[in-house]
């Protein structure tokens, strides 16, 4: 049995807490992520998404419950938090607005040189990270302003991933990019997560995105954790996520289509490839 | 019918020297009046500069635009020009400016100089098209993405607008959020004729138009229906963009001999047409 990295107790969090408009935002949260896993996270806008990852790092504060990495209360000593925000890396949604060095090796290097590497280390750590976001070393001198969205979204990217952190967390990263940089921010993280081994969670408003990606997916409505179970499982709950205002991959309901009209398909279909090759399956066998 | 948006060898640079590259190059376009038009591209290509072009937020280098016949030059003419073409924005927060919806709605006509009483008249039917009557005393930070979109669109409407242009309008929703705005979109168009471009970086809205254009560097690379336009799947993926899943897919199928449509757009008609192929078979 794999080992949870994060969990959350009873996790609740309000926000204008005590005042007249006091709203719950994420609601009885219990929640196990084991390590290794890459974690897809949907929900319709206001479900509490961004509420519950920016718990992960301690960036906000439980109203009432805990949050456990590598089974100890993040909040258990105050003083400690910053070493939890090195292990729990978070990616913000449209990260390269916050972008702000002179040089893109600058603000790369910004992360590991706040958890106090020496220079020399800083160095390797921010050529390794360069390269695998796919830009050349001669991006390193530029300004970040002068690169493209899709550049400086990757840069954005590697600043979190230089302080290699067990678990990266990704709100949104393909918002506003067009499908060729969809791809590659995509690629970019499944080959970040084998390459490393560490947990990744990215939040998405696109099942198919997630379906192709994800090991797991958690759904969240109303403030509440709907489903935390594999992509099968929780694709398999057509009706209920469409009434949550979220859908099942275009797909996958080509494969459900066919199952209602009488058809023998597996309905756990996400990619082009995997569907070809259960409908020519289907085709030769109505052939016989 | 007549052109209502005429783009006519424009040429555009954000530098106003001669060395920065040109955004657009000798760009012609014609929209008719009452079309929905999709304009696809990737990052970059051109196509927000085309939106800002068409209600004179920017000015062509070279060439000419008219709208409604009006050339986008004439200083004289702005305000009738951005009454007649109202811009949706990416991101809402963006586009809201008042503490109470039914103040941001009002904020456009009230600008215009329309009558307090018009503007009332104007304020409820705008809020009643986007079916968000029922929030008109709420705050604007305290609806969802879809929400605050359709209230930036009722502020456009309460211009009463000849054309529309979405610039990635959706591109920050989900999807029941994208699926709202899409059918305001197709309504304001089938039904009170207003004339769209939409702008979008996703293939299975592009479907809903009567018209594609997909740019790449400045200039059109295909122009035509949907189904004309999205069969060429090389092309699109080319140019970083690309088609949907269902003519994906059927054409997979196609070059493993299995008869079908080259020209099939949504999961429906796929299903539709598997199912007749299944059955031929039998």
């Amino acid at each position: 049995m794999s080992v949870a990295i994060l969990e959350t107790k009873d996790l609740n969090h309000a926000y204008s807490k005590g005042t007249a408009h006091e709203i719950a935002a994420i609601e009885n949260i219990n929640l196990s992520i084991e390590e290794g896993e890459l974690v897809g996270i949907i929900g319709h806008t206001g479900s509490g998404k961004s509420t519950l990852i920016q718990h992960f790092n301690g960036i906000l504060k439980p109203s009432s419950g805990t949050v456990l990495l590598d089974g100890e209360d993040i909040w258990k000593d105050k003083t400690k938090i910053r070493n939890v925000r090195f292990k729990v890396g978070l990616c913000f949604q449209y990260p390269e607005y916050q972008l702000f060095e002179e040089t893109v090796y600058k603000d790369i290097a910004f992360g590991p040189k706040n958890m106090g590497l020496s220079a020399e280390e800083i160095d390797k750590k921010v050529r390794q990270v360069i390269s695998f976001v796919g830009l050349s070393e001669d991006y390193l001198e530029k300004s970040p302003f002068d690169l493209s969205g899709g550049e400086k979204r990757r840069v954005a990217i590697a600043g979190v991933m230089a302080m290699e952190p067990r678990v990266l967390i990704l709100d949104e990263p393909c918002a506003g990019l067009d499908p060729k940089g969809r791809n590659t921010i995509l690629q970019l993280v499944t080959d970040y997560q084998k390459k490393t081994g560490s947990t990744v969670v990215v939040i998405s408003h696109s099942m198919e995105d997630i379906s192709k990606i994800a090991s797991k997916i958690l759904v969240m409505n109303k403030s509440r954790l709907a489903y935390y179970d594999s992509v099968d499982n929780v694709f398999s709950n057509a009706a209920e996520l469409k009434e949550m205002g979220l859908n099942i991959p275009s797909i996958t309901q080509l494969f459900l289509n066919l199952r209602n009209r009488g058809y023998d398909v597996k309905t756990n279909i996400y990619t082009l490839e995997e569907a070809k090759k259960e409908l020519l399956r289907l085709f030769s066998k109505e052939e016989k | 019918m007549e052109n209502y948006i005429d783009f006519q060898n424009v040429s555009f640079t954000y530098q106003s020297d001669n060395q920065s590259p040109k955004v657009l190059k000798d760009f012609n376009l014609q929209v008719k009046k009452g079309e929905f038009l999709a304009i696809l591209g990737h990052n970059g290509c051109g196509k927000s500069t085309v939106a800002k072009l068409c209600n004179a937020i920017e000015l062509p280098t070279n060439g000419k635009i008219y709208v409604d016949g009006i050339d986008t030059c004439d200083e004289d003419k702005l305000y009738d020009i951005r009454q007649r073409v109202g811009v949706v924005l990416q991101n809402p927060d963006n586009q809201i400016v008042a503490t109470i919806v039914e103040d941001d709605v009002a904020f456009g006509p009230e600008n215009l100089g329309v009558e307090p009483s018009e503007i009332r008249r104007r304020v409820d039917e705008a809020l009643k098209c986007v079916s968000m009557y029922d929030f008109r005393f709420f705050e604007p930070h305290k609806l969802s993405g879809g929400q605050k979109q359709r209230v930036a669109i009722a502020g456009i409407i309460a211009m009463k607008p000849e054309c529309i242009v979405f610039d990635e309008s959706t591109a920050m929703l989900d999807p029941r959020g994208r699926a709202e705005v899409m059918s305001e979109v197709l309504k304001l168009n089938k039904e009170l004729g207003i004339t769209v471009i939409f702008i979008t970086h996703y293939m299975d809205e592009a479907v809903n138009a009567d018209r594609v254009v997909v740019m790449d560097e400045g200039k059109i690379i295909l122009n035509g229906t949907p189904k004309e336009v999205f069969v060429n799947i090389e092309l699109l993926k080319k140019v970083g963009l690309d088609v949907p899943e269902a003519t994906e897919l059927s054409q997979m199928l196609i070059n493993e001999g299995i008869e079908l449509p080259e020209d099939i757009l949504e999961i429906e008609e796929l299903t539709n047409k598997l199912i007749e192929a299944l059955e031929d078979k039998n």
